[in-house]
């Protein structure tokens, strides 16, 4: 919403400075965007006299134009503009000067060889107004040499306020003027418009049929105008906000749109065929609007029709044919009342952005309708002369009664701000209401043009925001008595966690968007419909993730393209396995890339570069659930994972079949191909919720720490057995040969190739034995040894290497 | 006499020309040997006088004595010798580089570290975390936040919908963190302190806007709570989590359908070639919008407008990270770029708390 300071103080007798007026503005709720004085933003661009206009030998649509600019010798400009010509006055801008909407300095130039030395220059090209048909004619007396905007009078500063949806009182200078009468920052005048009586019935009848949009319609026809160009003052006004003048009907539906929040629409009378219907579009339907663009209308969408059809987009633009022009002299004046979401809803479906839908999907005064034709129809008699029918009417309008009861304690309660009775009242009645009833206890009438005032609370945002939000006392705000209990739960201790632990092994934390394509959902184990976005921004962000994985194996991929090819990502965030919330969890995921090993990515000097591995990928794995706080002695590996996990190299980690916590290793290849990336690529994915939740304990102690005094022993045992046993069942049997000595059974080495049977392998173990009560003999030791061994040729099949 | 000093001088002569060990051990076997020199003279013993042994006795073990004395000495500087020319020949290059720590080149994302440290200040003002699910009812998102039918945000344009189900409802991508506000007072009887941070989706993609980004929420709802506490603690949170002294805060009245009175709040700061100061300056930037809870919001939660009140507040989680630590651009938070993360993440160690400072 825009307005200049010289038409606030048409409703407001003031003293204030602007910069009161700003600040003010500003702390009541009317939130101001910019202050902008014209005379100075347009100060370099000056009236010129186009002295000659020839045809520019190499282009047909460029004219050779020589101007006088009140000094020196004429210039010579190269224009483009269709009304540039000989005679005319227009504005110049020289070599040098910046135009801050085109971010451009201007300069001397060859335009198709011809030398061009400024620019005349159109209002959309400087921001002056949206008119870019053509450049800037300025009046034939305005004086050469002169700031164009000094003789346009613009010397007035505009101030634009960023006005919340539910203020469509304020879409009026009026309205803004009231806000700032009742912050005492001057006194509103409250410009009661005058009833207008009609000199004859209104020939032309409305019939409203769609009347669930539109609830009234008041029509009037003024016979016998003359119209022409709006008169200086108002044509200022107009220009001074970004509006083109076009013509006095036109220019008083739009000065009383912005002066009262009004809109209106004139009518040529004599393009009308019949009477008026308002009723829904036809599917298919099309206007011609004032825009000069042609809509395709539906049935959700309101037109005004007379017999030809529409004539008019209700209560959002009228159309190109009916539209008044120099040429008319019956108008037809309309002022209705549009349902605000249908407005809405139409503007933003055709893309159409008026001053009018800006003001009725907001909500326009109903008591103002026929208040605001009559206004209309007093600045036409007074611009354009004519006679005034009577109003017809059709539909009724309904003004809210509302009254609110208000206990003015409620200022106290919800605000903290203590405001006397006295300036409460003050300061709703200023406002419009009607207050009643005992101080302590007020009726509160609402005045037609709130809609957004409902109840006790909207009234203390009244008193407070006038009286001023910067007086609410800052009041300490003490913790409860039981506030030093831990606020986080489980699930985001374990995020956390795994953030640190997987940040502290050196992967790299991303955030990768929860939407994927449809195929990389579908890869990854997703892709149900419950979870494919009906209005996707884009086909590669269309589903729910169902895995962390694509993403970071895309991102892996892109950063590998932009020259980091060792790259470790992960993430921490929610996957989706359905629409409901028990179907979100949180995954914890990584990925590494060529390599990017635990130790360190990248060669180094001290050993031969090696792609990551599965392996890497697994020690991800568990750092994440050790640091999330799994148990890792209850954690089995079984070979395999999804579908895309390379089937040989990868596993699931578990705790019994029921309990999947999550897989790692290799990618498949066919699962890179599909996201167009590259290996070697090794990658975990963790559910945090499978992870059991710990016992609760009684203490924080830790259990006692048991030391042996005699010395552990260790003992080396290297088998061959065949490749297809897995290391980990060979130590669960070593392990399971003596829980109580064997304490440690660690895999030492693996050998497979020259000196071994090509179906077998080499599997070497240390075992370690911590005697508990006395120190072993060598025969106890041996015969423990001899047990390993034996076990293990039992069970695996192991046979000791000679 | 004359012999055994001829001798002592050859032996000891012999000694010190010892080159090595092997040297050394000729020359030892030559002296001191069964049939060595010294050992020769020793034997010779026998057969003398008493008086001739009492000059030659001591006179032949001292030259024994000396001789083994000087081998043992030859002995050790034959050894330290060798050991200085093996660790002469034992130099590594101490200029060659290590392995930087992985807790030096892993990162945490700033959201990460920002919610990390939200959570460290409003934990110490008694609030806990409460979150909720990224995919949203309707109801919860709108209805029950008092977003009448026909507001522009329930419009497609606006908000990310999944497809209607058969009964004709469509669930939705949260567009702000407040159902989880919502779940909190359905589940929770009041006295209630709670932040909710998350994820939230709005289908909006240019510059400054990313189709999703991050909130967090503050809801408190009691028996006494006013725009007063708001402000207090609004103010505290801005001086902790920005780490200056004083911050200047504007509260200016606004509009949300969820909140009444509404207020956004304006921090001033001073802007100085793309660096923002807070605590100075002349310009007042927008960084978050509150407000009293409204009074159809608790209806909706089942608590009475007229026995509890509370206020609401939110912001965004990537904005502030960027105000505090200088990104200019929302677009490279979710584009993974490993350059981007090493230079704007955390390490994994600096973890944010009140008493070692946020950023410390």
């Amino acid at each position: 919403m825009k307005f200049s300071l010289s038409w606030l103080k048409d409703h407001l007798t003031t003293d204030a400075t602007l910069e009161e007026i700003v600040d003010k503005l500003t702390m009541i709720g009317l939130e101001v965007e910019h202050v902008d004085n014209p005379a100075e933003k347009f100060a370099p661009f000056k009236v010129v006299e186009v002295l000659t206009a020839v045809q520019h030998p190499n282009a047909d649509r460029l004219r050779i134009c020589t101007v006088n600019t009140g000094t020196g010798a004429p210039l010579q400009i190269v224009c483009g503009a269709p009304n540039a010509r000989a005679g005319i006055k227009a504005v110049l801008g020289l070599p040098g000067t910046y135009i801050p909407s085109k971010d451009i300095t201007l300069a001397v130039g060859k335009i198709r060889g011809v030398e061009s030395q400024g620019m005349m220059i159109s209002g959309a090209e400087i921001g002056f107004n949206d008119d870019h048909s053509g450049i800037i004619e300025m009046p034939a007396d305005a004086p050469v040499g002169t700031p164009f905007a000094e003789v346009l009078g613009l010397n007035d500063p505009v101030i634009e306020i960023n006005l919340t949806p539910n203020r469509p009182d304020c879409t009026g200078v009026s309205g803004i003027a009231r806000d700032l009468g009742a912050a005492l920052i001057g006194t509103f005048r409250d410009r009661a418009v005058k009833q207008i009586k009609g000199e004859f019935p209104c020939p032309v009848s409305v019939t409203i049929e769609a009347e669930a949009l539109c609830p009234a319609f008041g029509l009037r026809l003024v016979r016998g105008v003359k119209n022409g160009p709006s008169p200086d003052w108002l044509q200022k006004r107009l220009n001074a906000i970004g509006l083109r003048p076009i013509n006095a009907l036109v220019d008083i539906t739009n000065y009383i749109t912005f002066d009262r929040g009004r809109p209106l629409h004139v009518f040529d009378a004599k393009k009308v065929k019949g009477n008026l219907v308002v009723r829904r579009a036809q599917n298919g339907e099309q206007l011609l609007a004032l825009d000069g663009k042609t809509y395709t209308l539906d049935n959700a969408m309101c037109v005004i029709a007379d017999d030809t059809g529409p004539e008019s987009l209700s209560g959002i633009m009228g159309g190109e044919h009916s539209g008044c022009d120099e040429t008319t002299t019956d108008v037809l004046i309309e002022s209705a009342l549009w349902d605000e979401i249908n407005i809405a809803q139409t503007g933003r479906k055709l893309g159409i952005n008026t001053d009018a839908r800006y003001r009725f999907e907001r909500g326009v005064d109903p008591a103002f309708m026929l208040p605001g034709l009559d206004l209309a129809t007093q600045m036409v008699l007074d611009l354009c002369g004519g006679t005034p029918s009577e109003i017809v009417v059709a539909g009724a309008v309904k003004i809210p009664d509302r009254v609110i009861d208000f206990p003015v304690s409620e200022v106290k309660r919800l605000a903290g701000l203590d405001v006397p009775v006295a300036d409460i009242k003050r300061t709703l009645e200023k406002l419009g209401f009607f207050t009643a009833g005992p101080n302590e206890r007020l009726k509160v009438a609402v005045p037609s043009w709130r809609p957004d005032v409902h109840g006790k609370a909207d009234l203390v945002e009244e008193v407070v925001r006038i009286a001023g939000v910067d007086l609410v006392p800052l009041t300490p705000f003490p913790r409860h008595a039981d506030a030093f209990k831990p606020v986080l739960t489980p699930l985001q201790l374990r995020t956390r966690k795994a953030k640190r632990a997987l940040a502290a092994r050196g992967l790299v934390e991303a955030v990768t968007w929860s939407f994927v394509s449809k195929s990389q959902a579908t890869s990854f184990g997703g892709g149900q419909a419950e979870l494919a976005l009906a209005n996707p921004i884009a086909s590669e962000l269309s589903d729910m993730r169902p895995s962390l994985l694509a993403g970071l194996i895309s991102a892996a991929q892109k950063n590998a393209d932009r020259g980091s090819s060792d790259v470790a990502l992960f993430e921490v965030g929610q996957v989706f396995r359905g629409d409901q919330s028990d179907q979100q969890f949180t995954a914890a995921s990584g990925v590494r890339r060529a390599l990017a090993r635990p130790a360190g990515a990248g060669r180094f000097w001290s050993s031969p570069a090696a792609p990551v591995d599965a392996f890497d990928a697994k020690a991800d794995a568990f750092a994440v659930l050790a640091a999330a706080g799994a148990p890792i002695q209850a954690l089995q590996v079984v070979p395999g994972g999804p579908d895309w996990f390379h089937p040989g190299r990868s596993g699931t980690i578990q705790i019994g079949p029921q309990n999947i916590l999550g897989h790692f290793g290799e990618l498949h290849p066919r699962a890179l191909a599909a996201l167009d990336a590259e290996g070697p690529l090794v990658a975990f994915e963790v559910i945090l919720e499978r992870i059991p939740e710990p016992k609760a304990k009684p203490t924080r102690a830790k259990p006692t720490l048991e030391l042996s005094p005699f010395q552990p022993v260790s003992r080396d045992f290297a088998f061959i057995v065949a490749r297809a046993i897995k290391a980990g069942d060979i130590v669960r049997t070593v392990q399971a040969v003596d829980k109580k000595l064997i304490t440690g059974v660690t895999v030492f080495d693996l050998y497979e190739g020259k000196g071994i049977d090509p179906d077998k392998k080499s599997v070497a173990v240390a075992v370690t034995i911590q005697p508990r009560d006395k120190t072993m003999t060598d025969q106890e030791i041996e015969a423990l040894a001899a047990k390993i061994v034996a076990d293990v040729a039992k069970k695996n099949g192991g046979a000791l290497r000679g | 006499m004359a012999d055994i000093a001829t001798l002592e001088h050859e032996l000891l002569g012999a000694i010190s020309n010892a080159g090595d060990e092997a040297a050394l051990e000729t020359v030892r076997v030559a002296a001191l040997g069964k049939s060595g020199s010294v050992s020769a003279l020793l034997k010779t013993l026998g057969g003398l006088s008493p008086d001739e042994r009492r000059t030659q006795g001591p006179a032949i073990n001292g030259l024994k004595e000396r001789v083994t004395q000087a081998i043992a000495a030859r002995k050790d500087a034959l050894a330290a010798e060798a050991l200085d020319r093996r660790l002469n020949s034992e130099t590594v290059d101490v200029t060659l580089p290590v392995r930087e720590a992985p807790a030096e080149t892993g990162r945490v994302h700033p959201i990460s570290q920002v919610m990390d440290e939200l959570t460290a200040i409003f934990a110490d003002m008694g609030f806990a975390v409460a979150e909720g699910p990224d995919i949203e009812s309707d109801d919860y998102n709108f209805t029950k936040l008092n977003f009448p039918e026909g507001h522009p945000a329930r419009e497609m344009h606006d908000t990310f919908y999944f497809n209607p189900k058969p009964d004709g409802s469509r669930m939705l991508l949260r567009t702000h963190t407040s159902p989880v506000q919502v779940r909190t007072m359905l589940a929770k009887k009041p006295p209630i302190r709670v932040i909710c941070p998350g994820r939230t989706y709005r289908s909006d993609s240019d510059q400054t806007h990313t189709p999703m980004f991050h909130q967090v929420e503050g809801l408190v709802i009691d028996k006494g709570s006013n725009l007063g506490h708001l402000k207090w603690i609004l103010e505290e949170f801005c001086k902790a989590f920005f780490e200056v002294d004083s911050v200047k805060m504007r509260f200016r009245p606004s509009f949300f359908p969820f909140t009444e009175p509404s207020l956004e709040v304006d921090i001033q700061c001073r802007r100085d070639k793309g660096e923002i100061r807070f605590g100075e300056g002349n310009d007042w930037l927008e960084i978050l919008g509150c407000g009293m809870v409204h009074p159809n919001v608790l209806r909706n939660c089942g608590l009475d407008p007229d026995e509890y009140q509370g206020f609401a507040w939110g912001m965004g989680i990537d904005r502030i990270a960027m105000l505090k630590y200088g990104m200019p651009d929302l677009r490279p938070f979710f584009e993974a770029d490993v350059r981007w993360l090493s230079h704007y993440g955390f390490r994994p160690l600096d973890f944010p708390t009140l008493a070692g400072g946020l950023s410390a």
